[in-house]
C-alpha cells in the first residue's frame, strides 16, 4: 500500500476516533462529575452523609467497572437504539463508550475530592458556606488539577476502548487496524496506524499533565 | 460575648467535653490551656458548631447557636471569625481570594469587596502579596493571611486554635500584638486556645485550664493568680522544687514591697528562685524566698496582708 492509498484512511479513521472520544468525553463528564461528587459527599464524614445512597451508587459503580468493555458495548445495544435510533457507527458508538467510561472517571472525582482537606471545607463551614458553595467554590477549584489529571486518564482509557468499538461498526483507528492490518495483511498500514495511535495518547497525556501543572498552585 | 454551659461532647468511648461552662465577657481574650487531649479544640469547634455537642447551650453575641436552624446557623457564623491551627487556606486562590471568601459567602459587591480585602491586607501587612499563593508563603504569612480572612466579615467574635504554635517566637509576638491591636481598636472579643503559657502572658485577660473533658479553673488572670494552690500560676511561673523552709509568694499587683521588707523588719530575704514579668498588663509573678530572722513571721503577716499569696513551703 502506499502512502497515498493510506493517507485517505487514515484521516478519516483519525476522525471517527475524534468524534466517538470527543463526544463520549463531553458526556462522561457531564454524568461522571455530578456521581463523583455524589460518591464523596455521602461518605461518612462527607458534605451530605448518606451510608445507603452510597452503598448503592458505589455497587452501580463497581458493576460498571468489572464489566469488560466489549462485553458492555454489545449489553446496551438496546439503550443505544433508545437513544440514537441506530445501533451501529460512529455516533452509536458514543454510548458504550460514555456509559464505561462514566463509573471509571466518578471514581477519579471521588478520589481528587477526597484529597481535598477536611480542614479547608470546615474552614468554609466557619464562615457560613453553604454546601452548594463548598462544592462549586471550594471543593472543585481545590480539586482542579487531579481532576484534570483523572480526565486526562480517562481519554487515554477512551481512545483505547474506541479501538475496539470496530465490533458495532463505529470505525477509528483500531478498527483500521484490525480490518487492514489483521484481516488483509497490509503490515505496513497496521504500523502507521499504530504509530498514529501511539502519537496521539502521547499527545493527550502530555497536554493534560500540562494544563494539571498549570493549574496546582501547591 | 460568649456563654457555653453544661457542654458535653463524646466520640464513642472518648468523652471530650465533660460539662464545660464557660463565659467570655464582651471585648476580653480568654486563653484556654490544658494538656494535649484535654478537648480544647473540640470546645472552640463547638463554639460555632462545627462539632455539634451531644448536649448544652452555645449563645454567641445574644443568639442561642444551639437552638439555630442550618440557615440561621450560616448566617450567625458569619459573625464569628475563625483562625485553624494550620491555617486552612484554599490553595488554589491567591492571597487576595482568599480573604475575599467570606465576603463573597456573604454577597458583597465586587468593589466593595475588593476595597475590604485591600484594607484587610494593609491591616495584617501583606498587601505586597496580594497575589501570591498560600503555597509561596511563608508559615507566619500565611498565618496572617489567616487572621485577615478571619476579620474580614467583621465578626463580633474571633476563635483562635493555636494560631501561633506552628510559628518562631519572633512572628508569634508579631501576630499577638496584632490581635492585641484588634482587640483594643475594634473591641474584638477572642477565645483562644494555646499550650503556649507566653501567649497567655502576652495577651490574655482571663484564663481557664482544662483537663480531661473539664474546666478546673477560670476567671481573671490575676484573680487566678491570688489563688491557692492555682495550677495557672503553677505553670505561667514555673519553680524550682520547694525546700523546707521557703516560702512562695505570688503577686499579681504593683508590688514594690519585697526590699522593704529586709528594712522593716528584722530579716533576711534570700531569693532561691522565681519570675515576675508584665501579665495583663500587671506586674505578677511567683517568687521562692528564704526569709530569716527574727521577724520572719512578722514579715510574712505584712506580706499576706498587702494581699500578696504567701504559702509557706512544707
Ligand atoms: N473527630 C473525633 N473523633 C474521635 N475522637 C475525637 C475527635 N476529635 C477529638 N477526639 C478526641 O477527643 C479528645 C479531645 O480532643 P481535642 O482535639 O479537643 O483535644 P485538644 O485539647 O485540642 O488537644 P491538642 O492540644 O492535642 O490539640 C481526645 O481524646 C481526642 O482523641
Ligand atoms: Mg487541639
Amino acid at each position: 500500500m502506499t502512502w497515498s492509498e493510506m493517507s485517505p484512511l487514515l484521516w478519516e479513521a483519525t476522525g471517527q476516533t475524534a468524534v466517538m472520544v470527543g463526544w463520549s468525553t463531553l458526556f462522561t463528564v457531564l454524568f461522571g462529575l455530578p456521581l463523583g461528587v455524589c460518591l464523596a459527599g455521602t461518605d461518612r464524614g462527607g458534605l451530605f452523609p448518606a451510608p445507603a445512597v452510597r452503598r448503592v451508587l458505589g455497587l452501580i459503580v463497581n458493576v460498571g467497572r468489572s464489566l469488560p468493555f466489549i462485553v458492555l458495548m454489545i449489553a446496551v445495544i438496546p439503550l443505544t437504539r433508545v437513544l440514537t435510533g441506530t445501533t451501529i457507527g460512529t455516533t452509536a458508538a458514543v454510548v458504550p463508550l460514555t456509559i464505561g467510561a462514566v463509573p471509571f472517571f466518578a471514581r477519579l472525582v471521588e478520589t481528587a475530592l477526597r484529597e481535598v482537606g477536611r480542614d479547608v471545607v470546615q474552614a468554609a463551614e466557619a464562615m457560613g458556606a453553604g454546601r452548594v458553595r463548598i462544592v462549586t467554590r471550594v471543593l472543585l477549584p481545590e480539586a482542579l488539577p487531579g481532576l484534570v489529571a483523572g480526565l486526562t486518564v480517562t481519554v487515554v482509557t477512551l481512545i483505547s476502548y474506541s479501538a475496539m468499538a470496530g465490533v458495532i461498526g463505529g470505525g477509528g483507528l483500531g478498527d483500521l487496524a484490525v480490518r487492514y492490518g489483521y484481516q488483509r495483511f497490509e503490515t505496513t498500514l497496521m504500523v502507521v496506524t499504530v504509530v498514529v495511535l501511539v502519537v496521539v495518547v502521547q499527545l493527550a497525556q502530555t497536554l493534560g499533565d500540562a494544563v494539571a501543572r498549570r493549574l496546582s498552585h501547591r | 460575648m460568649i456563654t457555653v454551659s453544661g457542654l458535653r461532647k463524646a466520640y464513642g468511648d472518648v468523652v471530650a467535653l465533660d460539662g464545660v461552662d464557660l463565659h467570655v465577657g464582651k471585648g476580653e481574650i480568654f486563653g484556654v490551656l490544658g494538656r494535649s487531649g484535654a478537648g480544647k479544640s473540640t470546645l472552640l469547634r463547638c463554639v460555632n458548631l462545627l462539632e455539634r455537642p451531644d448536649e448544652g447551650v452555645v449563645t454567641v453575641d445574644g443568639r442561642e447557636l444551639t437552638a439555630l436552624g442550618p440557615a440561621d446557623l450560616r448566617r450567625a457564623r458569619r459573625r464569628i471569625g475563625m483562625i485553624h491551627q494550620h491555617f486552612a487556606l484554599l490553595s488554589s486562590r491567591t492571597v487576595a481570594g482568599n480573604v475575599a471568601f467570606p465576603l463573597e459567602v456573604m454577597g458583597v459587591g465586587r468593589a466593595a469587596r475588593a476595597r475590604r480585602v485591600a484594607e484587610m491586607l494593609d491591616l495584617v501587612g501583606l498587601a505586597d502579596r496580594a497575589g501570591a499563593y498560600p503555597a509561596q508563603l511563608s508559615g507566619g504569612q500565611k498565618q496572617r493571611v489567616g487572621i485577615a480572612r478571619a476579620l474580614a466579615a467583621e465578626p463580633s467574635v474571633l476563635l483562635s486554635d493555636e494560631a501561633t504554635s506552628a510559628l518562631d517566637p519572633a512572628t508569634t509576638q508579631s501576630i499577638l500584638a496584632l490581635l492585641r491591636r484588634l482587640n483594643r481598636e475594634l473591641g474584638l472579643t477572642i477565645l483562644l486556645i494555646t499550650h503556649e503559657m507566653d501567649v497567655i502572658k502576652a495577651v490574655c485577660d482571663s484564663a481557664a485550664i482544662m483537663s480531661a473533658g473539664r474546666i478546673t479553673e477560670a476567671g481573671p488572670i490575676p484573680d487566678l493568680l491570688a489563688k491557692p494552690g492555682s495550677r495557672l500560676a503553677a505553670e505561667l511561673f514555673p519553680l524550682p522544687p520547694a525546700e523546707p523552709g521557703t516560702v512562695t509568694v505570688t503577686l499579681a499587683a504593683d508590688q514594690t514591697l519585697l526590699s522593704r521588707l529586709a528594712r522593716a523588719y528584722d530579716v533576711e530575704v534570700a531569693l532561691a528562685g522565681g519570675a515576675v514579668e508584665p501579665v495583663a498588663g500587671v506586674p505578677a509573678g511567683r517568687l521562692r524566698l528564704r526569709i530569716t530572722g527574727a521577724g520572719t513571721a512578722a514579715a510574712l503577716a505584712d506580706l499576706r496582708e498587702r494581699g500578696l499569696l504567701v504559702e509557706e513551703d512544707a
